[in-house]
């Protein structure tokens, strides 16, 4: 009881001394060193934030680094003819400022299963495998596949360097918004969970006429 | 006049002595260094020093040309058999297809069900087969690795001659005579 009576008269205290004008320092000195204190403090946040965004803090952790790194090694998104690559970033955080902050704060549950090893072997993660993907795949498909978009833009894709069936799908099923790149390039950059019953491709969409 | 210490000569009597040891012991005759005309050796080796096959005939001392580096065709174009019962080869890449316990690639487009939609050939009835020739739904399992048969071909120039003849082939020049 009595602890708590002091602890409230320090806070009663401490608020009284935040809320009084200031008696010694000047206006111009407030102004200023709270700029200045607000330039420092945003881009040491940035800093910090865009560290997290990087393909070694990603791959520091061991599920990464053992499981879906290893397997992005393979992948044309790693390496491919011209050098220009993804990195994990890329595809897994949004890059609007207020969707990469809610993307960051879901992130915090995986720090927690970092910290308790929810996915630590091999084996936890291939359980999990299907979950994870699935994850993925939902938040993809809710934005229109837009990380996807940062660099693959259809109105950019010439369909005549393209294999024929590549063109032919993309035109019918992309152009028209009837599908999103999620849809059929799924498993590109990661191994497949089991995927019985899930239906890949344009499976799930209507038929279209033949393109002979 | 200054004597001249004996070590000052020293380096200079080395630098005299040291050749002429050397010389005199051990074997310092000239071998003459024989070496075998250097083969012209090319991406396809030397079949005229024949000495090891798996190495394209390429001696073992040297460095192997390595081939020009093939890719696949991907032109999406049917391609004839060389033999009735040739499985078709597949005419287009398979960069990064999955073909697992998990998933199948191949089947998206090629199985029964999606074939129309992609205007791909679609998978034979045989290989919804299984061996007591029961049809089943999905292509059955001793089917289930595509690449086991068919495969992609590269615009790599063939390694040895192939004087494979069809059989058309063969009843047509027999006719012929």
């Amino acid at each position: 009881m009595r602890l708590l009576r002091r602890g409230r008269d320090g806070l009663v205290s401490l608020w009284a001394q935040f809320n009084r004008p200031a008696r010694y320092l000047s206006l111009g000195f407030l102004t200023m060193g709270g700029f200045i204190a607000g330039i420092v403090f945003w881009g040491g946040f940035n800093t910090a934030l865009e560290a997290t965004n990087t393909e070694v803090f990603c791959t520091s952790c061991h599920e990464m680094e053992a499981n879906v790194f290893e397997e992005l090694k393979s992948t044309i998104h790693y390496t491919n003819r011209s050098g220009v690559r993804a990195t994990c970033p890329d595809c897994h955080v949004p890059h609007d400022w207020t969707d990469k902050m809610a993307r960051k704060m879901q992130a915090s549950k995986e720090v927690w299963g970092n910290i308790f090893g929810t996915i630590d072997t091999r084996e936890k993660f291939l359980d999990n495998r299907l979950k994870l993907a699935q994850h993925e795949w939902d938040r993809l498909k809710a934005n229109d596949s837009l990380e996807c978009r940062n660099c693959h833009d259809y109105d950019s894709m010439d369909l005549t360097r393209q294999a024929s069936r590549a063109a032919f799908v993309h035109r019918s099923y992309l152009a028209t918004g009837e599908a999103t790149c999620i849809d059929c390039h799924k498993g590109i950059a990661h191994k497949l969970p089991d995927m019985t019953g899930i239906p890949q491709g344009v499976q799930s969409l209507p038929s279209l006429p033949s393109p002979h | 006049m200054r004597r001249i210490p004996i070590h000052a000569f020293l380096p200079v009597l080395a630098a005299a002595v040291l050749p002429l040891l050397l010389a005199a012991c051990g074997d310092r005759d000239p071998a003459p260094e024989i070496r075998p005309p250097a083969p012209p050796i090319s991406a396809r080796g030397n079949p005229a020093q024949d000495i090891d096959n798996l190495r394209r005939n390429v001696p073992i001392l040297s460095e192997i040309t390595p081939l020009p580096m093939a890719t696949v065709e991907n032109f999406d174009m049917t391609r004839g058999r060389a033999y009735p019962m040739q499985p078709p080869t597949i005419p287009h890449s398979i960069d990064g297809y999955q073909v697992d316990l998990n998933s199948n690639r191949c089947m998206l487009c090629h199985a029964r069900s999606n074939a129309a939609q992609f205007q791909a050939p679609p998978v034979s009835v045989t290989h919804y087969m299984d061996r007591d020739d029961q049809f089943l739904a999905e292509v059955s399992p001793r089917r289930y690795f595509c690449v086991q048969c068919h495969v992609t071909q590269t615009n790599a120039r063939p390694l040895v001659a192939n004087g494979f003849r069809d059989i058309d082939e063969v009843l047509r020049s027999e006719r012929m005579q």
